[in-house]
């Protein structure tokens, strides 16, 4: 298959969907390559590096649509270029397909397979194409250089023999993969940072980037996490506590970069006009979310604006392009590997395996219909969090029950033994003289004392009680005292013996006791 | 023939014996109910001295004081470790009078049997006792003189083993003669038939049988059993010692041996309950011997155990707010109590948390590990039970498990088809970081692969427990 990547035609769009680099690991696959001449010239790739990568250089658009088979693109294709597309021609490029309808449409009538970079699921497999991460990593590297460009100050703070400067405290709302690595440039800019999110599990993530997580006290927080890892919209009293915090930490903060997105929806407002008038002049806010309207009230997308009391608000949509050849390398590296996935046997051949997760979810057109939406995945993009196992609370009713319950059943087990237990002693007492009954009894009451005082014999010491126990069992001692005086010798002989033996006992075992009773002390 | 006085004696002793077990419920008052014991043992010899056994008392108070100095000496030398052992040996020789004891009444029995009226009456002391009895009284007495014999055989023989295995003189894995249980069945099946031979004639033969089959059977059941189960056969056999006496007590007519026999029996027999319940095992299979059949594989282990050296593991230390302890059979090996107690003192210098979570069934006593760690003068409020401490390991920095394994086997929880399914453990893993000290990389008592050693958030501390932890001292301070 011929991969063509023509030059970009929207105004400010720097990038380009194919590197020398990319086309290299393209062939590996049994690809051919073309590129429009010029195409990579914004980001920094020459012509002449196309071409000595085994790149086919094309004088313009038009020959690329004609001889490619497959187009990749950053940018969604412009009428006139989506005009260009022909029957069972790919389209690799970003799409936004729920927004663009009439794009789709198009496209679908051109007869080609569109596959849309933006639609690549949020699995563990796919991330090696998510081009949205890659370019939301630029954008949050871009927006504190930005911040930086347009602030006056140090982020770091130092102590100079020209006086102190105190370090810039950056806040990042939206911890999202912009968000972070936000967040870890400006902390490694030396800048005190904080971070919020709706989601309380990326706390973690936000400190170990080294942020203070933004704790904000709620009760029954909501769980601001939707499927696929994306933010879900949070309730009205939530946004309120949420503000009202923002506000308080307004006056602090030097920079704001807002990366507040949910899928589908408008950004957020969360950054409102009165918390840019509290803020210090000088301020900087970034707002990445400019292009879908904007975190703040106040961005105006595609320009940077300063307010009247001296705070300056970005608006810039572009910021993965602005840092093109970064951009450009890290989005053709994706590209490339969703070529890797559509060309299993390495042999140059497309296979529009719709079966496939990550293909099925990013084919949006493909064999003259439309296939947007597509089903959810079969693999769950992250493990569902485990709901909470909340210990049923009983009412009183259900607790007075299972007491009486259980007071029945003791009730029950204790006049069974006993009914059992008399009636064993019933029996014993009908066949056996009186004379062993007398004994019979003690005996019995002897065990039941046992059972009622051992259960209280606190689990440290066990041992002392096997001790204690031992040694008194040496009592044994008075049978063989009573027969001592026997007129047998072998008797005599015989008592003597357990005599000793008990004696060892008696005083081995109560000293041993006392041995160990003696450490047991109190701190 | 009576000797009210004595009896009195007896019935002050018992109490005090009840006492002296009652107050062991609270490490304080428990001081205070050896004495009691003491007093009551004392009473009840003197009593007996003055009174039934009288002649010869001279003799009598020499053999106790004779072996009274020779147990006196053994107590005094003996280590904390070996307490185990010690216990067992001396059950043995509780079990050995019994024996003993039961042939004198039989050798009495036959002798008075062969006298005519005028030489019966002429008897005094514990012949004259047997001699006055009727048909039936003796054919109770014989049944009584068989069981004591038997059980007292028992015992010894388990006894003896289970110091062996203790003292790591007998191997310490079950072992079986070819026939297994089936031998001690037959064993016991030879038993009850001697007894109706021997309740029917008398004959000597057939107690000496009895007492062969019963040693045999004490032999081969304690062998039969791992040394994992030791806390159980301990108080099982201390258990039997008390029934033993009970049973002599019977055949001499005697209350206070009834009565302390059977607070002994009974009192083990709660401890064996106890014990067989921390390891979610019946009695019975305890008994059995081994672990029981379980079906299906093992859970795969997924990981590897990762080691970590003093320095490591001192820092951590270091950085803990809440560290807990969980000390198992190898700290006794290893003697290290005195080693942990050092750290202890070191970390609570500190002000760090440090506590000492016990196992019902760690070590080979029950309440070994309480012994030990007071002995090294852990205080006894930080040491607590399974129950007090296992919702606390969430909260918890540091869990350091000494030279213990299947006490904290997340497989009892985690694996339905393992040996230890079902028994409570200590959920150290919950801990933010757990650290092993442990020899190698073996397996535990029971020979089960523990899961913990795997787990992201455990450190293996190689080495001897008690150089590992010396190491630790230094740099923790």
């Amino acid at each position: 298959m011929k991969i063509g990547a023509p030059k970009e035609i929207f105004e400010g769009e720097n990038r380009v969907a194919m590197t020398p680099d990319s086309a290299l690991q393209l062939q590996k696959l049994g690809h051919a390559c073309l590129i429009e001449s010029g195409a990579g010239a914004k980001a920094g790739f020459s012509d002449a590096a196309y071409a000595a990568a085994g790149v086919t250089v094309v004088p313009d658009a038009q020959s690329v649509f004609t001889l490619a088979d497959v187009i990749v693109k950053v940018r969604g294709p412009e009428p006139s270029e989506a005009q260009m597309l022909r029957d069972g021609q790919t389209l690799i490029s970003f799409f936004w397909p729920a927004q663009n309808a009439d794009l789709l449409d198009r496209v679908k009538n051109r007869g080609a397979t569109a596959i849309a970079m933006d639609m690549v699921p949020r699995i563990s497999r796919a991330q090696k194409m998510d081009a949205l991460s890659s370019m939301a990593n630029i954008a949050g590297y871009r927006a504190v250089i930005e911040a930086g460009n347009n602030f006056g100050r140090f982020f770091t703070g130092q102590v100079t023999a020209a006086g102190k400067v105190p370090p810039a405290k950056v806040l990042v709302v939206g911890a999202g993969v912009a968000g972070l690595a936000a967040i870890g440039t400006a902390t490694s800019l030396g800048a005190i940072t904080y971070a919020f999110d709706v989601r309380p599990e990326v706390a973690e993530q936000i400190e170990s980037m080294g942020a203070n997580f933004v704790f904000l006290e709620f009760e029954a927080s909501q769980d601001g996490a939707a499927t696929g890892g994306y933010a879900a919209p949070s309730s009205p009293e939530f946004r309120e506590k949420q503000l009202a915090k923002f506000r308080e930490l307004a006056p602090e903060m030097d920079i704001v970069i807002t990366t507040a997105l949910i899928p589908g929806r408008p950004a957020p407002k969360l950054w409102t006009e009165d918390m840019v008038k509290i803020m210090k002049p000088g301020s900087v806010i970034i707002d990445l979310a400019a292009e879908r309207g904007g975190n703040c009230d106040l961005t105006v997308p595609d320009q940077k604006i300063v307010t009247d009391n001296g705070v300056t608000i970005v608006g810039y949509t572009d910021f993965a392009s602005r840092m093109a050849a970064q951009a450009s390398t890290l989005y053709a590296t994706n590209i490339r590997h969703m070529l890797a996935d559509l060309t299993p046997n390495k042999d140059g051949v497309l296979v529009q395996n719709m079966e496939d997760d990550v293909i099925r979810g990013t084919t949006v057109t493909h064999a003259g219909a439309i296939t947007f939406p597509p089903p959810p995945p079969k693999v769950a993009a992250i493990a569902a969090a485990r709901p909470k196992e909340k210990p049923k609370e009983l009412t009183p009713a259900e607790k007075r029950a299972q007491e009486v319950a259980a007071f029945r059943k003791q009730t029950r087990n204790q006049v069974a033994l006993l009914v059992v237990g008399g009636a064993l002693m019933l029996g014993v007492g009908y066949v056996a003289p009186p004379g062993f009954m007398s004994h019979f009894i003690v005996f019995v009451l002897s065990c039941f004392v046992g059972f009622q005082v051992i259960w209280n014999v606190s689990h440290s010491l066990h041992t002392p009680l096997m001790a204690v126990t031992n040694a008194i069992s040496s009592i044994i001692i008075l049978g063989a005292l009573m027969q001592i005086g026997s007129g047998n010798w072998l008797v005599v002989i015989l008592a003597a013996l357990s005599v000793l033996m008990a004696g060892v006992n008696i005083f081995g075992g109560f000293l041993v006791t006392r041995r160990m009773l003696a450490m047991f002390q109190k701190s | 023939m009576d000797y009210g006085f004595t009896i009195a004696a007896y019935l002050v002793a018992a109490i005090l014996f009840i006492l002296s077990l009652g107050g062991l419920s609270g490490q304080e008052s428990a001081k205070r109910a050896v004495w009691y014991g003491i007093v009551g043992m004392a009473l009840a010899v003197a009593a007996t001295m003055v009174g039934p056994g009288q002649s010869l008392w001279v003799v009598s108070l020499v053999l106790i004081l004779v072996g009274g100095a020779a147990g006196w000496v053994v107590a005094q030398r003996v280590q904390m470790t070996e307490m185990p052992q010690l216990v067992a040996a001396m059950h043995s020789l509780v079990g050995l009078a019994a024996v003993l004891i039961g042939y004198n009444t039989h050798i009495e029995l036959a002798r008075v049997a062969g006298m005519d009226q005028a030489a019966r009456d002429a008897l005094s002391g514990f012949a004259g006792v047997i001699a006055h009895k009727s048909g039936a009284e003796v054919a109770i007495l014989r049944v009584e003189t068989f069981l004591g014999v038997f059980i007292g055989a028992v015992t010894f023989t388990g006894s003896v083993i289970a110091f062996g295995k203790l003292a790591g003189r007998v191997d310490g894995k079950a072992k079986k003669l070819p026939g297994g249980h089936v031998l001690n069945a037959a064993a016991a099946l030879v038993s009850v038939v001697l007894l109706v031979v021997y309740l029917n004639t008398g004959s000597t033969t057939a107690l000496i049988g009895m007492t062969a089959a019963a040693l045999f059977i004490g032999y081969h059941l304690i062998m039969g059993i791992g040394g994992a189960d030791m806390p159980v056969v301990v108080s099982m056999l201390n258990s039997y010692s008390g029934w033993a006496a009970a049973a002599i007590g019977f055949s001499l007519s005697n209350d206070l041996l009834i009565v302390v026999g059977a607070l002994v029996g009974s009192s083990g027999a709660i401890l064996s309950y106890i014990m067989c319940n921390a390891m979610n095992r019946s009695f019975i299979s305890v008994i059995l011997g081994g672990f029981g059949n379980t079906t299906g594989p093992a859970m795969e282990i997924a990981g590897e155990q990762i080691a970590i050296d003093a320095e490591g593991v001192a820092a951590a230390l270091n950085d803990a707010d809440s560290v807990i302890i969980i000390p198992g059979y190898g700290m006794a090996v290893a003697q290290a109590q005195q080693s942990v107690s050092e750290l202890t003192k070191r970390l609570r210098a500190r002000g760090k948390t440090v506590r000492f979570a016990i196992h019902p069934v760690a070590g080979r006593l029950p309440g070994h590990m309480n012994v030990l760690l007071a002995e090294a003068k852990v205080p006894y409020d930080i040491v607590l039970e399974m129950d007090e401490i296992n919702e606390d390991f969430p909260e918890t920095d540091v869990a350091i498990v000494i030279g213990s394994n299947d006490i904290v086997n997340p497989a009892a929880q985690e694996d339905p088809n393992s040996p230890i399914a079902g028994m409570p453990v200590l959920e150290c893993w919950k801990a933010k970081q757990v650290f092993v000290s442990k020899r190698g990389q073996g397996t535990g008592y029971s020979g089960i692969e523990n899961p913990l050693f795997y787990k992201e958030n455990t450190r293996m501390f190689y080495g001897d427990a008690k150089k590992s932890i010396d190491a630790l001292l230094p740099m923790v301070e």
